[in-house]
């Protein structure tokens, strides 16, 4: 695992990402995606698509990075991936490059994994490309201003799952894309949190050794999308993860098992009083929502439980082996 | 003053063998030296990728073949690929090029040259596999170059003179080439090929210069701009696609130099003191031109203009093939429904309206255009001029 002083010194030979973008105070893509870039030796190229990152960080004709970016569009991604990938397998074969590995990095958003690139993500993962995909998930379409998308929490009042007579905000239960990835048997996935950027670099360490594509879904705080104050991004995602909303797991060939584990969980209530999308659920108000709320992340808790206990041998033989 | 030596041709073209659309263009295409080709199959371009795996398993060629999951797919790891800094080429047809519009518009104005061969086919509802022009059309004002084949022999051609358009300095934009589906994709045609060294000194290296991955800088590519930039990026673009016509014929020149075979934005066929004449794109003109002889034989002075390449407009080359000719026939295979089609438009736009311009539509989801309907369009075009469109197809009784 990286040290902060480490990441430090990355930065500081190399800004891949620099200051000057115009994200929101608060916002949790900068500081995640510098600590993904400062985690990962020698050269890196960087696929993007249509959103917040793009708009704030490439606007002509300026732009934010320090290594070569690309977007094309918002459902796209890992088809870019896909395709440089080749680019390069094809130039490496002539000699025209240096035969030195290069590490092709996505930064996509929940729209844009869960929802409209979801196809292209499935194919690239399927075909085995040698990449890391990063979802910067923020839990609505937050560039378009808060829409709902497959990765938005139950409950949750967005600008197309209003709050108000009837409405009672987004009344589906999110996508587990994390699952839909493990699904393509990748040889290794994590979910990550802004929150706790230690394990996000220790993610992306293991996520770029090895051999075919990778994928880390990062809770990303979203002051302008979530309603928290900006000096509470941290705090808010960080009470994600200790309210077990977001678990911080990884699932390495096939086999999971969590990389923090509450010790005395948070209850929701106190997550959710932080931001203004849960504002109907704020009190003692809607305590049906509330309790439902619940019930889908105990159940989401005790899959995951299941899962990371039966390969918990798995783990600790891995770990007699590599002793 | 020395006489000018006669360069002798360097070239031998190969025996002629017998090849379908699909197949030489998938010659043309290793031959042009290909280094990525992303692809997702469909009807009737299906037989380029195939033609071009099987290249691959035999090792005629070392291109990385990228199957995607989609055309959507496979024009966006294009765009990626071409910028990164390898030769790039993809193929498509129809509800594909549909799938792909998005990314060829992004294509365009991120400058990628990308080679893309299009087995035309009419779009769904309802389904047709046959051929018309109305996908390619949806990519018309993309900023993309459109030439269109004749036969087989064409295709091949074009397809070898795409990357030197598409890869030049002043243009850097998506080559299309396209042919009719089936009539060309499926027919075996004798076909010439040229050898693969001749192919490979005529097309030259790829060199994008600040290519992504050779740069050795960091670029910035697919940015955000507001309205103060927009435009004038917008506005290179278009110069480039217009900057694309002369490079056209500088290749098409260059290939006539080298191979002694001149296929140039427009072809006049029999035109010298033509009365009436036939503007299309295609392989229908294949069929016109058998017409022409016929009637030329019994004194008509008939006529055809094919235009090859639709993108950029050949609007000086247009002008000079038509000359004089008082009635002209404009035949377009793709609708535009609520009003004039496509190739109509820009004819009539270039001529000026000067003379008695007429507009047909044929060939609509790959209905045959008969010699006897092209021999009746010349006989009308000796009486008074019809209102509005004229459709070459069957009647609601059929």
């Amino acid at each position: 695992m990286a040290s902060l002083k480490t990441l430090a010194r990355n930065e500081e030979e190399q800004p891949r990402f620099r200051s000057g973008h115009s994200m929101c105070a608060g916002c949790g893509m900068g500081a995640a995606a510098r600590t993904v870039l400062n985690s990962i030796p020698g050269p890196v190229v960087v696929v993007g698509t249509s959103g917040c990152f793009e708009v704030t960080a490439t606007r002509f004709p300026f732009t934010a990075w320090g290594v070569p970016w690309i977007h094309v569009a918002f459902e796209n991604a890992a088809a870019l991936a896909s395709g440089l990938e080749a680019s390069y397998l094809a130039l490496k074969h002539r000699g025209r490059i240096p035969d030195e590995p290069v590490t092709f990095v996505v930064f996509a958003g929940d729209g844009g994994t869960y929802d409209i690139g979801l196809q292209s993500l499935s194919g690239a993962l399927e075909r085995g490309h040698h990449f890391l995909y990063v979802c910067l998930d923020n839990e609505a379409y937050m560039n378009t201003g808060v829409q709902r998308s497959g990765a938005t929490p139950f409950a949750a009042n967005t600008q197309t799952s209003p709050v108000g007579s009837r409405g009672r905000g987004k009344q589906e239960q999110r996508k587990d894309i994390t699952g839909i990835v493990v699904a393509h048997r990748v040889p290794y996935v994590g979910q990550c949190s802004t929150s706790h950027l230690h394990d996000l670099s220790s993610k992306v360490e293991r996520a770029v050794a090895v051999d075919g594509p990778s994928f880390l879904n990062v809770l990303t705080s979203c002051p302008t999308g979530w309603g928290h104050t900006t000096g509470d991004s941290v705090r808010v995602a960080r009470l994600a993860v200790e309210t077990r909303f977001w678990p911080l797991y990884e699932v390495v060939e096939g086999h999971w098992r969590l990389t923090h584990e509450p010790a005395h969980p948070a209850p929701l209530q106190e997550w959710l009083e932080l931001q203004k999308r849960f504002s109907h659920l704020h009190g003692s108000r809607n305590v049906d929502l509330v309790k439902e709320f619940q019930r889908q992340i105990d159940e989401e808790w005790q899959e995951l439980k299941r899962r990371t206990a039966a390969d918990a041998a798995w783990f600790a033989e891995r770990a007699g082996v590599t002793a | 003053m020395s006489k000018a030596v006669p360069v002798p041709p360097a070239t031998k073209w190969l025996e002629p063998q017998v090849l379908t659309g699909a197949q030489a263009s998938a010659h043309a295409m290793r031959q042009a030296g290909v280094e990525v080709f992303p692809v997702y199959p469909i009807t009737p371009q299906t037989p380029i990728i195939e033609t071009f795996s099987g290249f691959v398993a035999d090792g005629k060629t070392d291109a990385v073949l990228l199957q995607v999951e989609s055309e959507h797919s496979a024009m966006s790891a294009a765009v990626a690929s071409a910028l990164g800094g390898a030769r790039t080429m993809t193929a498509t047809a129809s509800q594909g090029l549909a799938f792909m519009v998005e990314v060829i518009h992004q294509a365009a104005g991120m400058r990628a040259p990308i080679v893309m061969v299009v087995g035309n086919r009419a779009l769904a509802a309802p389904i047709s596999i046959h051929c018309d022009y109305s996908d390619s059309m949806l990519a018309r004002d993309s900023g993309v170059v459109q030439i269109y084949s004749e036969d087989a022999q064409e295709a091949y051609n074009l397809t070898v003179m795409a990357p030197r358009i598409a890869e030049h300095p002043d243009v850097l934009l998506p080559v299309m080439v396209c042919m009719d589906g089936f009539t060309i994709t499926h027919s075996a045609e004798v076909v010439s090929l040229l050898p693969d060294a001749d192919v490979a000194d005529f097309v030259g290296p790829y060199e994008l210069a600040n290519a992504m991955l050779t740069a050795g800088q960091a670029t910035t590519r697919g940015v955000f701009t507001m309205p103060d930039h927009f435009f004038t990026l917008h506005n290179r673009m278009t110069a480039a696609t217009e900057t694309a016509a002369t490079v056209y014929d500088e290749v098409a020149r260059d290939f006539e130099r080298r191979f002694g075979s001149y296929l140039g934005p427009v072809e006049a066929y029999r035109m010298e003191d033509a009365e009436r004449a036939i503007v299309m794109m295609g392989a229908a003109s294949g069929t016109v031109k058998e017409v022409i002889d016929e009637m030329r034989d019994a004194g008509e002075r008939v006529g055809l203009v094919v235009v090859r390449l639709f993108r950029p407009f050949p609007r000086a080359a247009l002008i000079q093939a038509i000359g004089q000719t008082p009635h002209v026939a404009v035949l377009d295979r793709a609708s535009s429904p609520g009003t004039y089609p496509p190739l109509f438009v820009d004819a009539f736009a270039t001529l000026l309206g000067a003379g008695d311009i007429r507009c047909y539509l044929y060939g609509i989801g790959g209905y045959d255009l008969k010699p006897q309907t092209v021999r009746s369009v010349y006989e009308e075009l000796k009486g008074p001029r019809h209102e509005y469109i004229r459709y070459l197809g069957p009647s609601e009784e059929d």
